[in-house]
């Protein structure tokens, strides 16, 4: 089953051209994951490309939230979960025993499914990256949330209500408020679990457009159900599928040409 | 049999299918609970109406002014008092043989049940008796004659007559035809010097007193340091030779100040008579409050009313508690429900917080659990006991040991205190905060927790920053159940340092302020104190009602402004989600 095409480490592919932007490069090497005694991902291999969007795309409960979990570890928090395989960032293996959680996690950004700005105002939910961090000059605080703000697309909106509640915005500017405090602290990648599924399609479009600004500075992971979404805005595809990684290459070719038969029933909508 | 024609089937079959619906299970038709479950409610609902509404009118009515009734008897006397309550009642045997022969002829065909009134006569010191049962048939005449006084004394009770006259000091004034401004301000004057005798008494000598003992504590302490004998005792010993001579004019003068005020107060007296023309003659300062019942207007018994609500809500309880105020109580509880929530609150929180964030999730957790919840459900006496044994004999004995030595046998913490009873409290408490903050911390969305620790933060920045505040509305809901219970405890203070009548506040204005080992008055125990402790039930009765509706008035306020606070933080960090 592991018949899984990836981009050749080392080979430039036209993809690795038009990148070639900041971020991290992301690999996954044999990865297993166990809840207990159910297995969930089996022998996942992938190489994330620097400065590139990746979509994880399959059908539900095919473990794309959980790899994408994975990779900032959020799944420590998780009760019985045994792994097995290596994932590096930028060569380090982020499972190693003396990895400081805390510092990986503050590399990656992550925005999850629903919207969850903090009860605090929109200025503290932008800095809360470098408040917990202790930073305490108003200066760089304000400079950090006016560039985080703008870089999710949302400064015009707010920049008047700073101080009011980020609980009071419309679920889209929760989200793109959510995108800002995960940039603000200028991670190298950024994870997203399915970002737009809890949005109207308007709010959708304006993500996709921020997704497409952001790419280039930052390694970006998309876990999408939406398939139209994974080809407007990715440029690798990673099709999983009962927690295997079916075919992983460029957005275009998996869309337009799949080399399995599986990924094509699924990419044309025959099941899933 | 007549031959069944289509109009007799149809009706038939008609009446079979009715008999039919009818068949269906009673459960399955209609909302038979329905009934059952409202009629709980009205029921619940109903008893909780009735009990606040009975206190409160009960607890309004008390300080209103009511009109002297005087009753002439057949025998001729007169008995003067007001009205409480009427009640039929069965007349013993031998007193219906005792009776003329028309009375027990009506009586008799009464079935033997005759009606009779409690009148509230006062002047205990002539009658022995606040109270008097008149019966119907003994009286010939009731009516409410102007000119009759109700007299509220520091002590013996109320008196119920007519001013005789006054002496202001030689001038003596008959009571007829009386000046009631000349008699209010004379009544004030003399008022005021009680205060100050009160106040140079009280305060100012037992200033001069605490001095005293506590430069005699300071010798003590040095005797038990150094030794007896030892230069540092000789040398306390001799500060306090020298100061004893400097307090000891000071104590003199304030007491020859006060026997001064004391011997011109004597000189102005008041003569009463009472409505069967018995005379006291008593100090004009012993008078507390006077209106004549008979002859006042509304205005005046609005006056009179608010006056004995001031005196009741600022003023120390007379009378084995039965007249006069309760601030002293009002502030104990006050206090002391204050200092159980400083206590409970971060024990309860932070027990919490380990329970849910930080326990690994297994049996022995679950145990824990268990067992808080079941604490909830011990009875509160045995809290008192253990407060008793452990907080005042164990800690406060070893705190009086290591700080307080000197004042030894006498204890300083090692009994009860509003600080062992605020303790005792905190623990009785503590399994409504933790359960409702653990149910709060749970209630906090995984999405923020993991959000915050998506932006790098520590497991406890996450607490300290998200979780917390999310859950502070709840954690409000857990500490004003717990501040509920704590309010209206009474069983477990009795043992643990509440009083009959507390001798000093718990805060005043000597230092260090805030006396953490006195005993204190609380409104709970006052209620039970006056109403079924008390020499006159009868005179307590008003008194447990007007108290009930202060406890429940206090209770209501505290909880009141606790769920304001709480609802601001609602506003503020839970809202809404989109």
């Amino acid at each position: 089953m592991a018949t899984v095409i990836n981009a050749p480490a080392g080979e430039k592919t036209a993809y690795h051209v038009r990148a070639g932007g900041e971020g991290a490069n992301f690999s996954v090497a044999g990865f297993n994951l166990w809840y207990g005694a159910k297995q969930a991902l089996f022998d996942i291999d992938m190489e994330i490309q620097k400065g590139l969007v990746t979509a994880l795309i399959g059908p539900s409960g095919c473990g794309k939230s959980t790899l994408l979990r994975c990779m900032n570890r959020m799944n420590d928090l998780i009760d019985g979960i045994r792994i097995g395989g290596r994932m590096t960032l930028d060569g380090s293996d982020i499972y190693a025993p003396r990895v400081d959680v805390i510092a990986l996690r503050k590399r990656m950004g992550m925005v999850f499914q629903k919207p969850n700005p903090f009860p605090m105002s929109i200025f503290e939910n932008v800095i809360y990256p470098l408040r917990i961090d202790g930073v305490r000059d108003r200066g760089v605080l304000e400079q950090v949330c006016e560039r985080a703000l703008r870089g999710a697309a949302i400064w015009d909106e707010v920049k008047d209500r700073l101080s009011e509640s980020a609980l009071g915005l419309s679920g889209g500017q929760q989200q793109r408020l959510c995108i800002a405090r995960a940039i603000a602290a200028d991670p190298e990648v950024l994870l997203m679990d399915e970002p737009c599924s809890a949005l109207d399609p308007i709010a959708t479009s304006k993500i996709e457009e921020l997704i497409d600004e952001l790419k280039g500075h930052y390694t970006i992971i998309i876990v999408t159900h939406n398939m139209q979404q994974a080809a407007r805005v990715s440029d690798n595809t990673a099709f999983m599928y009962l927690g295997r990684l079916i075919e992983y290459g460029d957005t275009d070719g998996m869309f337009t040409n799949p080399k399995l038969v599986k990924t094509q029933e699924y990419v044309t909508g025959r099941f899933g | 049999m007549p031959p069944a024609t289509a109009e007799a089937v149809a009706v038939r079959s008609a009446r079979r299918a009715t008999r039919r619906a009818t068949n269906t299970a009673l459960a399955a038709r209609g909302e038979p609970a329905l009934f059952l479950l409202g009629g709980a409610l009205a029921f619940g609902i109903i008893m909780i109406v009735g009990f606040l509404a009975m206190v409160f009118w009960n607890g309004v009515v008390t300080f209103w002014p009511k009109p002297i009734h005087v009753a002439t008897l057949s025998d001729g006397t007169a008995v003067a008092g007001e009205q409480m309550r009427s009640e039929p009642y069965r007349i013993s045997g031998s007193a219906l043989q005792a009776l003329p022969e028309a009375v027990r002829r009506q009586i008799n065909a009464n079935d033997g049940y005759a009606v009779r009134t409690l009148y509230r006569t006062g002047n205990y010191d002539l009658y022995n008796d606040d109270y008097r049962w008149i019966s119907d048939y003994e009286t010939v005449k009731v009516g409410t004659p102007p000119g009759l006084f109700f007299l509220e004394r520091m002590e013996w009770g109320p008196f119920i007559g007519r001013i005789k006259s006054i002496d202001l000091a030689g001038n003596i004034m008959d009571g007829a035809g009386l000046d009631e401004k000349q008699l209010a301000t004379a009544h004030a004057a003399a008022r005021a010097r009680w205060q100050r005798v009160r106040q140079i008494e009280h305060t100012e000598i037992g200033h001069v007193n605490r001095e005293i003992e506590e430069e005699r504590l300071a010798a003590r302490r040095e005797m038990l340091r150094h030794g007896e004998g030892s230069p540092q005792h000789r040398r306390a010993l001799a500060e306090v030779d020298a100061h004893a001579a400097s307090l000891k004019g000071t104590y003199d003068r304030l007491s020859s100040e006060a026997a001064g005020i004391k011997d011109i107060d004597d000189k102005y007296r008041i003569t009463l008579v009472d409505i069967g023309g018995r005379e006291k003659t008593m100090k004009l300062s012993d008078l507390v409050l006077f209106y004549p019942a008979n002859d006042l207007g509304l205005g005046g018994q609005i006056r009179v009313y608010l006056a004995r609500w001031l005196e009741f809500l600022t003023d120390e309880p007379r009378e084995a508690n039965t007249e006069g105020g309760i601030l002293p109580a009002i502030f104990g509880t006050f206090a002391m429900t204050i200092l159980m929530v400083i206590a409970v609150a971060p024990f309860g929180v932070m027990t919490a917080l380990y329970l849910r964030e930080y326990a690994k999730q297994g049996r022995l957790v679950a145990i824990v659990r268990i067992s808080v919840n079941n604490l909830a459900g011990v009875p509160s006496i045995v809290y008192g006991v253990f407060g008793l044994g452990f907080f005042a004999y164990i800690l406060g004995g070893s705190i009086d040991q290591f700080f307080f030595p000197e004042r030894l046998p006498n204890p300083t913490f090692g009994t009860g205190g509003i600080l062992w009873s605020a303790l005792t409290l905190a623990l009785l408490t503590v399994p409504v905060v933790i359960v409702a903050t653990e149910e709060a911390l749970a209630a906090v969305p995984r999405s923020m927790r993991e959000g915050s620790l998506a932006c790098g933060a520590s497991k406890w920045q996450t607490i300290r920053y998200i979780v917390l505040p999310r859950a502070m509305p709840g954690i409000m809901t857990g500490l004003i159940l717990a501040m509920a219970r704590g309010a209206g405890e009474v069983a477990p203070l009795m043992l643990v340092g509440v009083v009959k009548l507390a001798p000093e506040l718990p805060i005043d204005g000597v230092f260090p302020f805030l006396h953490l080992e006195r005993s204190f008055m609380h409104l709970g125990f006052h209620i039970f104190d006056v109403g079924f402790q008390s020499r006159n039930s009868e005179a307590g009765k008003p008194m447990v009602f007007v108290t009930t509706l202060l406890l429940i008035f206090l209770v209501a306020v505290m909880n009141a402004s606790a769920i304001v606070i709480r609802n601001r933080l609602k506003r503020k960090f839970v809202g809404s989600q989109f």
